[in-house]
């Protein structure tokens, strides 16, 4: 065993870049949940992300182009997701199963040809001077754009929810659709909006887990990260500067569970690669047994669909 | 079927031919008699595994994680047949199916227990198994159920060698083995649960309305684990049948989706016992002939699963349609 060699600046620079696809993806679901729909499907929607971000970046030859294929696909897919729980009424937990498993065939056939390729590399952004200062340089200025993105995005999330017109609407549109619908607003086209925007965010997510993470294509290649993202709306109580809580927790445990395996720990390796989901289980339990505060936070018409009767 | 042909056309391959190779030729083309046999060998787990679910999902019960118990069946009945290895008995068999549904059951009650106890989300926590299951699988591959004569190689004995406790096929050629007789059981048996009992009564109620279903008696959480052990049991006896017969031996790359293919045939089924034979049968035919396809006609096997969530994706579409004119037509009597 030689815990020497992990380097705490190290290791929490990577816990950053860990944490960044399922802050993504999880903050995407957020503002879906908000909105009143539960789309199951994050999963297949990173899955598609990363697949149709690679393509993008190999064929560009540019990783920002890459984030913003990946994007696009993954939201072309969750309107797939919209148009059945939207238009068609469709049960959202089926759907979201089916998107999942839908994604991953798609996405494992989209990539046959890109199995072992390197993509563009994504640069990190310049700070000059101060990505020289010792500790805190490495951890907080030496990272791509993607990971300040992501945490700009929640800001904005936050921002928008609490305190503008658009997002009261959003809220009212998840918390009871009939007033919502009532006072006129169209809950519809809110909810295919917020679908949108939360398949583009996991697309985000995907393409930075195949462009940066890992950095290559293979074939399911998120792991669960979509599921882990799931976990963790339900873990910020559907608030948003707790999924940047919440994404650094499970980023934190990844990749301390990889460096305890480089490091010869004593426990078998494969206890450690289910560390994180046995984790997400039981930070599960302790959120949801909490007297219900947890669930009492929940969007009141989460997964409900809407019908306007008149 | 016409958007896959229309997939099939993207990549180059003449839609028609793609659509005869998987749904017309495993049945009546020339190597029938062979695949025919498959057939029964997929459609065995897939019928399997989808019953139960059903039940679970009749009450509102999202356990996707029959993958992961799936898994557990099958390691929990290898390493029971595995730890009796040389001798011969004829208890060994039945021992391992009680072991394979045992191990599917423990599973599937964690998620049932913490969804009881403090209201945890089954869907999430029965997901989360699926991989903690991958990794034992890959545990038991390599370390604790690995061959000891397999010079160093991952992999269990091979059941093909110890006939006791192999799940041989009954009919030779038929592909009929003992987990195809215990699908069609299971189909019997969901039938009668839901038709003529009054759990299956229960069960449809406290999905199509949980507030009158806690008015009328019913105990959410008796149902909870009640349907939860009943799927997660017949997964468990879908892996152990899958362990000791087709695949023959504990691996690595031993999981091969059933669990998950099975939530397309339970709801292509619609939910329904004798629904799922059919679509479990269906399911099969896709399998079967997209690999027909991907060796005759280089069509990737990864299309066929995309064409089988594309299938899952237009049911949705239309079963809930039929759903919504029902409503209103009563809507409209009222």
């Amino acid at each position: 065993m030689d815990l020497s060699s992990i380097n705490p600046a190290v290791l929490v620079a990577s816990l950053m870049v860990a944490s960044v696809p399922i802050m993504l993806a999880a903050i995407g679901e957020l503002v879906v949940e908000k909105a009143g729909v539960l789309n199951l499907g994050v999963e297949g929607m990173m899955i598609i992300g990363a697949v149709c971000g690679f393509i993008t970046a190999v064929a560009t030859g540019s990783p920002f182009l890459g984030f913003i294929g990946g994007a696009l696909g993954a939201a072309g897919l969750s309107l797939i997701f919209a148009l059945l729980t939207q238009v068609f009424q469709a049960n959202q937990v089926a759907t979201g199963l089916a998107l999942t498993l839908f994604g991953l065939g798609l996405s494992s056939l989209l990539g046959q040809g890109y199995v072992g390729i390197k993509p563009p590399a994504t640069g990190m952004v310049p700070f000059g001077p101060l990505a020289d200062i010792p500790v805190v340089g490495r951890v907080l200025f030496q990272h791509d754009p993607m990971v300040y993105l992501s945490i700009l995005i929640i800001a904005a999330v936050w921002a928008v929810l609490k305190y503008s017109r658009m997002g009261l609407i959003l809220r009212a549109v998840g918390e009871s659709h009939d007033a919502a619908h009532a006072l006129g607003y169209k809950v519809t086209r809110i909810r295919i909006m917020a679908i949108l925007f939360g398949g583009a965010m996991a697309g985000l997510g995907g393409a930075y887990l195949s462009l940066v993470r890992v950095p290559q294509w293979t074939d399911g290649i998120t792991a669960g990260a979509g599921w882990i993202a799931l976990a963790i709306v339900v873990f910020a109580s559907w608030r948003p500067w707790r999924v940047l809580i919440g994404a650094y927790l499970f980023g934190g445990i990844s990749v301390l569970q990889l460096n305890l395996q480089v490091a010869n720990v004593p426990i078998p390796p494969e206890y450690l690669s289910m560390s994180p989901y046995l984790i997400t289980i039981i930070v599960l339990v302790i959120m949801s047994s909490g007297k219900g505060r947890a669930s009492l936070n929940a969007p009141a018409a989460l997964g409900q669909n809407f019908h306007a009767a008149r | 079927m016409i958007a896959g042909g229309a997939l099939f056309a993207l990549l180059g391959k003449d839609p028609v031919v793609a659509i005869r190779t998987i749904f017309w030729d495993p049945i009546f083309g020339e190597f029938a008699f062979y695949l025919r046999g498959q057939l029964l060998v997929k459609a065995g787990p897939l019928i399997l595994i989808a019953v139960g679910l059903s039940l679970g999902f009749r009450a509102g019960i999202w356990n996707i994680g029959a993958e992961g118990q799936y898994i557990m069946g099958a390691v929990f009945g290898a390493a029971v047949g595995l730890a009796m290895f040389p001798t011969d008995s004829r208890w060994i068999f039945p021992v391992m199916i009680v072991a394979g549904a045992f191990g599917g059951w423990v599973w599937a009650m964690i998620p049932a227990i913490l969804k009881t106890r403090f209201n945890t989300n089954e869907i999430l926590v029965s997901l989360m198994l699926v991989y903690v299951a991958q990794t034992i699988l890959s545990k038991a591959a390599t370390g604790f159920l690995r061959n000891p004569e397999g010079m160093g190689f991952p992999g269990s004995r091979n059941f093909s060698g110890f006939p006791a406790a192999r799940n041989a096929e009954l009919i030779a050629g038929s592909g009929l083995h003992w987990g195809g007789v215990a699908a069609f059981i299971a189909v019997i048996g969901a039938y009668v649960l839901l038709q003529r009992h009054i759990l299956g009564f229960q069960i449809k109620l406290a999905g199509q309305a949980p507030r009158a279903a806690r008015f009328a008696g019913v105990a959410p959480t008796k149902l909870v684990v009640l349907c939860m052990g009943l799927s997660g049991a017949l997964a468990g006896l879908a892996g152990m049948f899958e362990v000791t017969g087709p695949a023959g031996q504990i691996s690595i790359d031993f999981a091969s989706g059933y669990g998950f293919t099975a939530i397309i045939v339970a709801f292509l089924g619609r939910l329904n016992p004798v629904g799922i034979l059919l679509a479990g049968l269906v399911m099969a035919l896709t399998y079967v002939g997209g690999e027909m396809a991907s060796t005759n006609l280089g069509l990737p096997s990864a299309a066929i699963q995309a064409f089988q969530g594309m299938l899952l994706f237009f049911l949705l579409a239309v079963d809930l349609l039929s759903n919504y004119r029902i409503r209103f037509l009563k809507g409209r009597a009222a």
